[in-house]
């Protein structure tokens, strides 16, 4: 059979088992162990995999790393939760640029939530979804869970999920959106490169932080190193890359507006991304000024270029149209084109504060450009 | 459970799933309107194994997210261009109506409406076909239109048939960084550009109608993209006529600059023959070819090539057009050389280093001859004189002798995909 079929097939296969009645989740937490083969199709109710002692405070069971990192995709204001699988005796193999080696067997799983009052972080929050990014044996795959209200259970979505949301800001202001958990396909739009999905955020720039884990504050990657699930790691943490996260006003404003761009564009805009074709790479590795965009001009954006010239015209955020695609809430002009619906003002602030700190001649120097 | 069990309660699910009922094991999935069309045609196209041909059964089908596509080998399948359409009016979510990115698609007899964007796009898509699809914006030309109706771009063999596409605020069929290509036969009207064929290796763009819309069909290489030094294309047999909506597209847009009334511009790219073409009553001009430079815009891709070159403009019948040029560069132009334009105008502009004397390089030279006047008359011709003296309006570098450009081209190879369906 070949092996689409395959695959096609056991993806269903889950779904057959009709009359069965969801595993219920018990009012008293116990420890389990996870339980995920991913050689099976995917579950269709994540309780399947034991993910969890306690949903609603996102403990979860002891094979599980959480972890956290520098600069994350801005997501609609959501809170995110992640943390790694790694198969028995399973270890990830670590990079300097790229992101780790993980074992197929592996699992990367995220969880959204949102504070009801982001004033007060203690004070409760909503849980919504669960995506997991797992390592099957032909390759990563994303699967969406959608939690129900009580938190007994998250139902696999394959064509995502569209959920009203409320929450108060931190002004104080009632926010209320529809956040739009991405279908199958949007995983891999951002999560695929030159045509083969791979995890994104686990990076050594992006991992290289303190975490508080339940004995206490240490650093990521020496902790994946002690706990020996980190393989070819430097022999100190001290000459691991590092990327400033985006909010870090200790760090200059041209680090936190890459990292930004690194942490929010780089999957889609690098050469082997979805936005290869745009020859707009915002990687943080990217040193070349028109490559990330300086006096670069728009590719077939059509309408979304209203008006703009140039991706970034340094000096002039008014005359950057990179940062009006940020702004903007139109799907056909927004920024990325996935996981937001509304602006991120303190991401905008950011880019618009960097693009006005450059210099006026930036990008100027190596290439002729005519007087405007 | 055995194999039997499983493919009787697939089908069983896929039924109840997609609350329809004309599902076939022969990898056919059908659709109907309903409620539920988003969520279900959207897991379809995910959860489907290659080989599927997703069947739309006639009538209008809403959606308000955008639908994508990477299954390799599917059909989307619809009963006809106005009966099975898939509107999506109300589109808060994408920016696309449809989205592929697998390869050996094909699209048939289906519409795709108003969307937010663009109708359709295919990135990285190779074998794709298109036939007798419809792509409108249904209010007509607005600068609200999504930019592009059919839109694939970084693939190889791209074939686009027999459609029709109206209202693209940019470019209605836009093919851009894509090797081995062919246009034709589609109509293409009441868009800011009809055809536009970007940065591509080997297309040709034949057969179709190209009416009512800003600009006719555009050949152009862009600075800036990953796919570079675009060549070989082959316009001809088309209809280029009426192109007279005034330019709607937004600001700052690069086919904002195509002056309303233009038959066909070739920009910046090498290696472009023009033949059998009917062009007539475009009011700026009916073919021009120019550089990226006569533009104005300053240049910052070094490994940009911003010239025309090796263009042959041959056999075509040319109506009137040039009487009365429209937008910035059509007036920059008529100032410039005087009304009427010429039928076919050059900027003059190509490479000196690589050429000598004075003179472009003998394959990069502009080719002109056995053109007809329809009405009588002889084909007019003006050289521009080059960037400089276009934009410096130094008049005394202009030149109308068509002659000294008589020499043919060798023509260019039929294309041939080599994966056509």
């Amino acid at each position: 059979m070949p092996h689409a079929v395959t695959l096609f097939l056991s993806l269903w296969v889950p779904f057959l088992a009709l009359g069965e009645a969801p595993t219920t989740i018990l009012s008293t937490p116990q420890p389990e162990r996870v339980t995920i083969d991913v050689t099976a199709p995917p579950a269709r109710s994540i309780n399947d995999y034991h993910l969890f002692r306690d949903v609603q405070n996102q403990l979860p069971n002891e094979e599980l790393i959480p972890y956290d990192l520098n600069t994350a995709l801005f997501a609609d204001y959501a809170e995110k939760y992640r943390f790694l699988f790694l198969p028995q005796n399973g270890t990830a193999e670590y990079k300097d640029d790229g992101a780790f080696v993980f074992p197929v067997g592996a699992v990367l799983i995220k969880t959204f939530s949102y504070k009801h009052d982001q004033r007060n972080p203690d004070g409760g929050e909503r849980i919504l979804e669960t995506r997991l990014l797992m390592h099957r044996p032909e390759g990563w795959v994303g699967y969406p869970y959608v939690w129900n209200d009580d938190l007994t259970d998250a139902r696999l979505a394959v064509a995502g999920a569209r959920i009203p949301v409320s929450w108060v800001d931190t002004t104080g202001t009632e926010r209320s959106i529809r956040y739009s958990i991405p279908n199958m396909n949007q995983c891999k739009h951002c999560h695929e490169n030159d045509g083969v999905m791979g995890p994104i955020g686990p990076k050594a720039r992006q991992l290289n932080r303190s975490f508080p884990y339940k004995h206490g504050p240490a650093n990521q990657i020496a902790h994946w190193i002690e706990a020996g699930i980190l393989e070819n790691a430097p022999a100190s943490t001290e000459t691991v890359p590092y990327m400033a996260p985006w909010d870090d006003e200790k760090a200059s404003i041209d680090v936190r507006a890459r990292s930004y761009l690194e942490g929010n564009c780089a999957h889609c805009h690098n050469p082997g991304g979805d936005a290869g074709s745009t020859g707009l790479d915002l990687s943080w590795s990217q040193q070349e000024p028109v490559a990330y965009g300086i006096n670069k001009l728009p590719t077939a954006a059509g309408p979304a270029s209203r008006g703009y010239r140039y991706a970034i015209r340094p000096a002039r955020p008014d005359r950057s149209f990179l940062l009006s695609r940020l702004r903007a809430t139109d799907p056909a002009m927004m920024m990325p084109r996935t996981g937001r619906t509304i602006v991120h003002e303190e991401g905008v602030g950011l880019i618009q504060a960097w693009i006005q700190s450059m210099n006026p001649y930036l990008g100027s120097e190596t290439y002729y450009e005519t007087k405007q | 459970m055995s194999r039997n069990s499983v493919s009787k309660s697939l089908l069983s699910t896929m039924i109840l799933i997609l609350g329809v009922s004309n599902v076939s094991l022969a990898e056919t999935v059908t659709f109907a309107p309903g409620p539920d069309t988003q969520e279900a045609v959207q897991e379809a196209f995910i959860l489907s194994p290659p080989g599927t041909v997703f069947f739309f059964t006639a009538g209008k089908y809403v959606f308000d997210q955008s639908l994508s596509l990477d299954v390799d080998s599917v059909t989307i399948k619809g009963e006809g261009m106005d009966q099975s359409v898939l509107t999506f009016k109300s589109q808060d979510s994408g920016a696309e109506g449809l989205y592929i990115t697998s390869d050996n698609v094909t699209l048939e007899d289906f519409a795709i409406e108003d969307t937010t964007g663009n109708a359709m796009k295919s990135n990285g898509a190779d074998n794709l076909v298109v036939r007798r699809v419809r792509t409108e914006w249904t209010g007509g030309p607005n600068e609200k239109n999504g930019a592009y109706g059919l839109y694939p771009v970084s693939g190889t063999n791209t074939l686009i048939e027999e459609c029709i596409v109206r209202g693209a605020s940019d470019a209605g069929i836009y093919v851009g960084q894509t090797k081995q290509v062919i246009v034709r036969k589609n109509l293409v009207e009441f868009n800011v550009a009809g055809i536009e064929i970007e940065n591509c290796y080997d297309a040709d763009v034949y057969d179709n109608i190209a009416t009512r819309n800003t600009g006719g069909i555009l050949v152009f290489d862009m600075p800036g993209l990953p796919v570079k030094d675009g060549q070989r294309t082959r316009v001809f047999r088309n209809k280029i006529f009426d192109n007279d909506t005034v330019n709607f597209a937004p600001a700052g847009n690069i086919v904002g600059t195509v002056p309303t009334g233009t038959g066909i511009i070739v920009m910046a790219n090498y290696n472009v023959e023009i033949f059998d073409n009917d062009i007539y009553n475009n009011q700026t001009v009916s073919i021009l070819l120019t550089s990226w430079l006569s533009g104005g815009k300053p240049l910052t891709d070094p490994l940009y090539n911003p010239y025309a070159e090796g263009i042959h403009v041959h056999n075509n019948r040319l109506g009137k057009g040039g009487y009365a040029p429209l937008g910035e560069a059509g007036e920059l132009m008529g100032q410039f050389a005087g009304l009427p334009l010429a039928d076919i105008v050059w900027d003059g502009a190509f490479d000196a280093e690589k050429g000598s004397d004075g003179k472009p390089a003998e394959d990069r030279r502009i080719s002109i001859h056995d053109n007809s006047r329809t009405g009588g008359g002889d084909v007019t011709f003006v050289n521009l004189g080059g960037v400089e003296a276009f934009l410096t309006q130094d008049q005394s570098k202009i030149s109308r002798n068509i002659s000294q450009h008589a020499t043919p081209l060798p023509s260019l190879p039929e294309i041939k995909l080599s994966k056509a369906k």
